[in-house]
């Protein structure tokens, strides 16, 4: 596996604002990358740094092994990418907006023909082809911006916020579009987002960027679990029944530090995972158990937290 | 840019915009020829009888202005209609980014938008001035000779090229200007002052510099100066281009005095007579093209597209 885009502090300036700050980020060749962050976090800027549609203040950026200031023809010839609010030219059909792409990527004609069906099956608007695109939908526009994407043939395709503005419907189905992208076509995909419930599920890696800083970059559960990592153990228990006396037992429990009682049963701050004992306690006192549940931080929640202290 | 070119020439032929130019300049440059054509008919014998085919972009007949001032006039126009979205729309659409990170250069963009315009307004010129031939050859009953052909030539590819300074200009503020409308307004606003006021501001100052213009020397020095100060605007440039271009007997620019003029003989000038005293004029519509091009090209080239 090699890294498709790889990014040595990357840094871009505008006057006084640092938009990106050195930035190291490593996409690595199939996979789904999740570039999450809050708004104005420096995303699309690192994107467009990524196609050099913007030049770096500083720091080296290489996209399939070139560099996209330099060389940025040999990127953009393998690398897709859908801008935010991807447009198109209304007053044509959607197949002449793919067609006008095709030849700009100076695909022979009766190629461009092909494909141009081809992408547009894929994404599942081989129907509305002829239709000028000014009648499209936004969750329409946005399938068609990965067709255009698509007709390339890329290696690698880079998505911002493909989500946006879609109503959950259609946002899943552009999700489970790329990731059969993926899955079948190997491609590699970075798809930036600040929806991080909706694209978590499809990726294989995120990164966080905050004020133009990566905090985290990792595989999605090992992210959660070093974020999650030196946490407490917090779990909230409630049973039925003679209940004298169990706080004292539960206490007895190794890890257990402190113990609160809640309107409804008990809220236990541990140490370590002890709802095997937990369980053990009450159904030796001969209680029904109404529910043992951990307290702790979502994921999402912990997200929510990065972007605050922004 | 090929793609680009074709693409950009497809969508100015195919938009209402250009219908609407058409049918004005092709009625009014008929209705002008037409009636110039007429004159010139009825006054057979006050009509010098060389070049009377150059008479038919030159006389104003009974009409308002002849066809030449009106190409002047419309031209910057049409270079204005054909160019202030030219950038700014793309990017209004959303549809630049997109552009841009397919993998062409930066330049064919610009050059291709840049050379469909100047295509179209080489398209509507050229139409219109094989309109007025057709016309001139039915209403005189002769065709033009083949030094009229080629002053007509000559000043159809001068007028492209000034047409083409308002299109680099109109391409050039589409840049600097994200909103269509504001580039709009930019180009139209240099128009008008290009335009009207220089005529006053450069009057205006050959007054200050000769204020008593009494004697013949001191009025030929002060319509010197207004002429030297008015040619800041590329529409002077091209009358007075297209006054030498198209009347052969036409030798100075603004006045001679008498000592000057004796000795003269009233013959026309040969046609590479005439080119060598427009020839700085013609350079400098070239280089205003070239330069308002070449602004629009660096910056366009360095430019942050986001979408």
């Amino acid at each position: 596996m090699s890294a498709v885009v790889d990014t040595k502090n990357l840094t871009k300036r505008y006057r006084e604002k640092l938009a990106v700050n050195s930035l190291n980020l490593a996409v690595e060749e199939g996979e789904i990358f999740g570039f999450l962050g809050p708004n104005g976090a420096g995303k699309t800027t690192t994107i467009l740094m990524l196609l050099g549609l913007t030049e770096p203040t500083s720091g080296n950026v290489s996209v399939c092994g070139f560099d996209p200031t330099l060389q940025s023809l040999e990127v953009k010839k393998r690398v897709g990418y859908l801008p935010e609010n991807p447009g198109f030219y209304d007053d044509i059909s959607a197949r002449e907006n793919l067609l006008y792409m095709a030849r700009l990527n100076r695909i022979p004609e009766d190629e461009a023909q092909r494909r141009t069906s081809q992408v547009l099956d894929q994404v599942g608007l081989s129907e509305d082809g002829r239709r000028l695109v000014g009648e499209y939908s936004r969750g329409m526009k946005q399938r068609l911006g990965i067709a255009e994407v698509l007709i390339k043939k890329p290696q690698a395709i880079i998505l911002d916020e493909p989500t946006l503005g879609i109503d959950p419907d259609g946002a899943i189905r552009i999700l489970e579009l790329i990731k059969d992208l993926n899955r079948q076509h190997g491609l590699t995909v970075l798809l930036s987002s600040h929806q991080l419930q909706q694209v978590q599920q499809i990726c294989n890696r995120v990164g966080i960027i905050v004020k133009g800083r990566l905090i985290v970059q990792g595989e999605m559960d090992e992210l959660g679990k070093s974020i999650l990592k030196g946490r407490n153990w917090n779990f909230l228990l409630d049973v039925s029944g003679n209940t004298d006396g169990l706080e004292r037992d539960l206490q007895s429990i190794k890890g257990v530090d402190e113990i609160e009682k809640r309107t409804h049963g008990w809220f236990l701050r541990c140490t370590r995972d002890v709802r095997a004992e937990m369980i053990a306690v009450v159904s030796r006192r001969g209680l029904n158990l109404l529910q043992l549940r951990s307290e702790d931080p979502t994921l999402e929640e912990i997200y929510l937290k990065y972007f605050r202290e922004a | 840019m090929s793609v680009v070119f074709w693409k950009e020439l497809a969508d100015h032929f195919s938009s209402r915009r250009f219908m609407i130019l058409l049918i004005i300049i092709v009625l009014s440059g008929l209705w002008a020829a037409y009636a110039t054509g007429q004159a010139i008919r009825q006054n057979t014998d006050t009509v010098p009888t060389q070049y009377v085919f150059l008479l038919l972009l030159t006389s104003s007949g009974e009409t308002l202005f002849s066809l030449a001032t009106f190409l002047g006039f419309f031209g910057p126009l049409v270079g204005i209609t054909l160019g202030f979205d030219s950038i700014s729309g793309e990017y209004a659409r959303g549809t630049l980014s997109r552009v841009l990170s397919q993998p062409i250069f930066r330049d064919s963009l610009i050059n291709g938008k840049f050379f469909a315009g100047l295509a179209t307004v080489a398209v509507l010129w050229g139409s219109i001035l094989l309109l007025v031939i057709g016309l001139g050859i039915t209403l005189l009953g002769f065709p033009p000779n083949a030094e009229e052909l080629w002053r007509m030539i000559i000043f159809t590819i001068v007028g492209i090229f000034y047409v083409g300074f308002w299109l680099a200009l109109a391409t050039l503020f589409s840049l600097l200007f994200q909103k269509t409308v504001t580039a709009a307004l930019a180009s139209m606003a240099v128009w008008l002052f290009l335009s009207l006021f220089v005529a006053v501001i450069s009057s205006a100052m050959a007054g200050m510099v000769v204020p008593d213009a009494t004697t013949p020397e001191a009025i030929t020095r002060r319509t010197d100066i207004e002429n030297v100060i008015g040619r800041i605007s590329p529409g002077t440039l091209f009358n007075e281009s297209v006054g030498i271009l198209l009347n052969p007997a036409a030798r100075v620019f603004g006045l001679a005095l008498q000592s000057q003029a004796e000795g003269i003989l009233p013959t026309p000038l040969a046609l590479d007579q005439s080119l060598t005293l427009i020839w700085p004029h013609i350079t400098t519509i070239f280089a205003l093209v070239a330069v308002c091009f070449g602004i629009s090209y660096i910056i366009f080239m360095r430019a942050e597209i986001r979408a």
